[in-house]
């Protein structure tokens, strides 16, 4: 019989599955950490990369685009409008000018998807959302939002004491450039205290509502209050 | 069983006896139950890497979007593909596929000496599997369940801490780069040498391809087709 049919020899298969079962568990658990540290190392890499072959590493500190419809959502600047609907004094729709008077706001914070990728501080600028529910006079019997996305299909929610924090943005800025088609633009909700399926990309219309209507991935199971901070293992206080 | 004799080979060059009616000594390297394992598991690795390109490529999510859908068909995908495997190793017609297995979990004196010399030592022949074979074997089989286990930490997130989400995400994420890169050079391998592909549709190969790719592989093989064909 031929040598490698007899059971002598190097265990490689064994040794490279049980290595890699090994490597795998501690990377779940220590992952992240090492995830931090590498975004460090490659933040000033991927600044001075102008071909973006960089942000194909894998957790560099990058977004992933979320579309839950079968096309880029895509409207120019000159034709944004923003809807306030619902239970308020007096209607509006704002263009991306009427945001941009508003007082300006910038937060510098991490944004973290509930499924674990994190891009680390993140500059946003807007209006706060808490202006412009002022602008429109918010009814009495208003106790929450509900937000809808010009794709057509995404909706979030909000109460209204979440969404006048002063953390919580109407952003128009992204990186500190306008927010580009992929990342919700022309114009997006921010909220920094949330995990981010509670920012609506691509924001359309904003409702007061008596109650909170669940959003889109609330109708799939996803928690209606997302919190960042109350989920273990976050140790920084991303609420600032 | 009895034993089997080493009868010696015609000498280089001289062909050896036709085994089958295509008039080309052909030898059976791989077994039905392989090969149906082989193709059920490239077809879901396929679907896999290319509903993770559209999860993961910015400029193809915003393309294709969809995402609840796409995510669906990766989850689907990822959780079916134990299943083959386990079809394949605990049927009962598991003894080709276990004895493949066994050849492919070691390196015997000679793969070692091919791996030290970077395949440049002529005495350094090979068996029924190339060293590198034997990795990519070994590398995939640990993919799958390292692959399955931070999928379902990333899909089923609320019963883990958000730490380790991040650290599934980003296990996850190296490894299918790395699978990408180790897929893509078994196929720009297989699609550059036919007789090798050709051993995986139709099972059999050339004796000659094997005499050179595969000698100690060979010469067992043939040696035992002789012994049976002369009794």
């Amino acid at each position: 019989m031929a040598d490698d049919t007899t059971s002598g020899g190097t265990p490689v298969g064994r040794r490279v599955v049980l290595g890699m079962l090994g490597l795998g568990a501690a990377g779940v658990v220590w992952g992240s950490k090492v995830a931090d540290a590498l975004n460090r190392v490659l933040a000033p890499v991927q600044a001075m990369d102008g071909t973006g072959l960089t942000s194909l590493i894998p957790a560099a500190g990058r977004f992933r685009i979320y579309s839950v419809v079968g096309f880029l959502p895509r409207r120019s600047a000159a034709e944004y409008r923003l809807k306030v609907t619902g239970l308020v004094e007096r209607p509006l729709e704002l263009t991306l000018a009427d945001l941009k008077a508003m007082n300006p706001v910038r937060l510098v914070r991490d944004f973290q998807c509930v499924t674990g990728w994190r891009v680390p501080e993140v500059p946003w600028k807007g209006a706060l959302l808490a202006d412009v529910l002022d602008a429109a006079g918010v009814k009495p019997e208003g106790r929450a939002l509900s937000f809808k996305s010009f794709d057509g299909s995404y909706t979030e929610s909000l109460t209204l004491d979440q969404a006048r924090r002063p953390d919580v943005l109407v952003a128009y800025e992204l990186e500190d450039k306008p927010v580009t088609d992929a990342h919700g633009g022309p114009v997006r909700l921010y909220v920094a205290p949330m995990y981010g399926y509670k920012s609506c990309k691509w924001l359309e219309e904003i409702e007061v509502t008596a109650d909170v209507v669940e959003g889109y991935w609330e109708e799939r199971g996803y928690d209606t209050d997302a919190w960042i901070g109350r989920s273990n293992g976050r140790r920084d206080d991303p609420v600032g | 069983m009895t034993k089997l004799q080493r009868t010696p080979g015609p000498p280089a060059g001289e062909p050896r006896p036709d085994h089958d009616r295509t008039g080309v000594n052909r030898l059976i390297r791989f077994a039905p139950v392989e090969r149906v394992l082989h193709w059920a598991n490239a077809t879901l690795f396929l679907i896999l890497i290319a509903t993770a390109a559209v999860l993961y490529l910015a400029p193809l999510s915003a393309l294709v979007g969809r995402r609840p859908l796409v995510r669906d068909i990766h989850v689907i995908a990822g959780v079916l593909l134990p299943l083959p495997w386990l079809v394949a190793r605990y049927g009962p017609w598991s003894a080709p596929l276990r004895a493949d297995v066994r050849r492919m979990a070691r390196f015997d004196a000679l793969d070692r000496r091919w791996i030290r010399s970077v395949g440049r030592d002529p005495f350094a022949t090979l068996g029924k599997f190339h060293p590198l074979q034997k990795l990519n074997a070994a590398f995939t089989a640990g993919s799958i369940p390292v692959m399955l286990g931070t999928g379902a930490v990333m899909r089923w997130f609320g019963w883990f801490p958000l730490d380790w989400r991040t650290g599934a995400t980003f296990v996850h994420d190296w490894v299918s780069l790395a699978i990408f890169v180790v897929v893509a050079v078994h196929i720009a391998k297989a699609v550059s040498d036919r007789e090798a592909m050709r051993g995986m549709w139709g099972g059999r190969v050339s004796a000659r391809w094997a005499r050179r790719h595969h000698p100690r592989w060979a010469d067992e093989t043939v040696t035992h087709d002789e012994v049976r064909q002369g009794r």
